[in-house]
């Protein structure tokens, strides 16, 4: 379904991703995991389109997705949760919700994909009228994540959506991924929290100042001696 | 007290134009963090349209306004699609350069094409003063004060309820993310563009019906009052742009009815001076602090 070879992204002199392959196929969660800095964001922020890659190819069924506008990507079905959630302040969460939809013009989808959003996340509901900014931290992370379904996408990447929130959030936020995969969206997860990651991912990568070094299926790799010593401080 | 009524009344009316080209200055600001020094100038050339409109062309008040603000929206859309556009990702200094620099473009200009003199424009309608016992209202301070407010209402309904209102308050708060949703970001900041001429065009032909009297360098002073209003309200603030300009025409009025006219101007700046040394966000400008 997306298909990334060989694919550098430069900031400057900057090589902060070196050649990276790697494919997501439909109906899996595949997980990309590594250190900070290793590159994790910048390869998300290249498949919306916000970078463009220096070389390389990155193909999201048969779209050439370098070549189209981020609007144009979102179009295509591809739809994102950005690092640190990114929610816009001052717009109430219903907004922020509705700007999710922004490309779609039927009145009565959106309806319904913001009533599927609130089934999900009841606690968005309750808050609608609230400005987004006041959400607390786990709250933002389940807006920035039904605020990216609206678009109802069929490959939906996160970036790091664990982050800085309480164990106890964590674990259900990744439940909600869980749950968001069975009913039929592909999903490319990025994380830090390797071990929460791997064991719901079908299959996962380990990248490395940029470049991918491991592979394999999310059990292969939670098994494996060096995700355990670097990752799993086993 | 009528003293002091009548002096608001007069202050308002002033300022209700610097309110309305300072919400250009603040929408613009907002979506793409640039002081538009050209601002001042589509001011004035919505004053002279609409006295081309009414002059040349035998329009009414109302139709020429209104076309002054179609025209002048449009000017400034081709003017930042031309102009700030191709630096959207330059340094900030090189933008503001650039903007200073369309600013004597147009109005150099309109000097050429105009000569530097004022011209009368013309009294499409007809003054009226009534008077409600010392205090003295015109018709003129009456227009310029329902128009303010009709357009107001508008941009606070754009603003806030239309897509498009949305997607631009979306923009100004992070322009990535807003990308993110498919939002197209360069049809919302010519959007952006649009508006804010058009609310200063109005300023323009409202002005010239109320001093009766343009030039090609109109603008600047207003231009510039109308910024200081903006930072003072809080920059990126609509509201703020409101009470910023109020603030400013009420003050100026104030200050020349006790007989310092002269110093009316040093007197607007030093309060802006003042209030930004208490208060660096502005009047209605909060520290906004995100959470991660
Ligand atoms: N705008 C930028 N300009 C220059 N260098 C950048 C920029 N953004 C990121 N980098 C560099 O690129 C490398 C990869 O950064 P990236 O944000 O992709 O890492 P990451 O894996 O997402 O890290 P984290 O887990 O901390 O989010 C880092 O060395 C970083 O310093
Ligand atoms: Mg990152």
């Amino acid at each position: 379904m997306l298909k990334i070879a060989d694919l550098s992204v430069r900031y400057g002199m900057i090589e902060a991703v070196k050649d990276v392959s790697f494919e997501v196929n439909e109906g899996e969660i595949v997980s990309l995991i590594g250190a900070n800095g290793a590159g994790k964001t910048t390869i998300l922020r290249t498949i919306s389109g916000l970078l463009k890659p220096f070389k390389g190819s990155i193909s999201f069924e048969e779209t050439d997705i370098p070549r189209l506008s981020p609007q144009k990507i979102v179009a295509s079905g591809l739809s994102q949760v950005p690092e640190g959630r990114h929610i816009f302040a001052g717009l109430s969460v219903l907004e922020n919700l509705e700007m999710g939809a922004y490309l779609r013009k039927s009145k009565g989808e959106n309806k319904e994909m913001l009533q599927m959003v609130f089934e999900r996340f009841p606690i968005l509901e309750e808050r609608k009228a609230q400005d987004a900014a006041t959400l607390s931290g786990g709250e933002q992370q389940m807006l920035a994540m039904g605020r990216a379904l609206m678009s109802k996408p069929r490959l939906l990447l996160l970036d790091e959506p664990s982050m800085g929130l309480a164990p106890i959030f964590i674990k259900e936020i990744f439940n909600i991924i869980g749950e968001i995969n069975k009913q039929g969206t592909t999903i490319l997860l990025i994380e830090q929290n390797a071990k929460m990651a791997l064991s719901i991912a079908d299959r996962g990568y380990v990248l490395e100042t940029g470049q991918i070094v491991l592979s394999g299926s999310g059990k292969e790799l939670l098994a494996s001696d060096e995700v355990q010593k670097a990752y799993l401080g086993g | 007290m009528t003293g002091i009524l009548q002096q608001l009344i007069n202050g308002i009316s002033l300022g209700s134009i610097y309110a309305l080209i300072a919400l250009g200055y603040t929408m613009v600001y907002g979506i793409i963090k640039l002081i538009n020094f050209a601002h001042g100038d589509i001011y004035m050339i919505g004053a002279f349209l609409g006295y081309y409109f009414i002059n040349e062309y035998q329009l009414s008040f109302l139709p020429a306004l209104l076309l002054a603000m179609i025209i002048s929206a449009f000017l400034g859309v081709v003017i930042e699609f031309l102009a700030y556009r191709p630096l959207r990702n330059s340094a900030r200094i090189t933008v503001l350069i650039t903007a200073i620099g369309v600013s004597f473009l147009i109005e150099n200009v309109m000097i050429k094409l105009f000569t530097a003199n004022s011209r009368a424009f013309p009294q499409a309608i007809e003054q009226q003063k009534f008077t409600f016992g010392s205090l003295q209202v015109s018709n003129y301070q009456l227009i310029i004060i329902v128009t303010t407010l009709i357009l107001m209402t508008l941009l606070q309904f754009i603003v806030q309820k239309t897509k498009m209102g949305k997607a631009m308050r979306a923009v100004s708060v992070d322009t990535d993310a807003a990308m993110l949703m498919g939002i197209n970001v360069n049809l919302t900041i010519s959007f952006t563009f649009a508006i804010g001429s058009a609310l200063a065009a109005a300023g323009g032909v409202l002005i010239g019906l109320y001093y009766n009297s343009i030039d090609p360098m109109m603008g600047v002073v207003p231009g510039l009052k109308a910024f200081i209003a903006a930072v003072l309200g809080g920059i990126g603030l609509i509201p703020g742009a409101v009470v910023g300009g109020l603030f400013i025409g009420i003050m100026e009025t104030v200050v020349s009815a006790l007989g310092f006219s002269v110093f009316k101007d040093a007197f607007v700046y030093g309060i802006l001076i003042i209030i930004l040394l208490i208060k660096p966000s502005g009047l209605l400008g909060k520290n906004v602090k995100e959470k991660v």
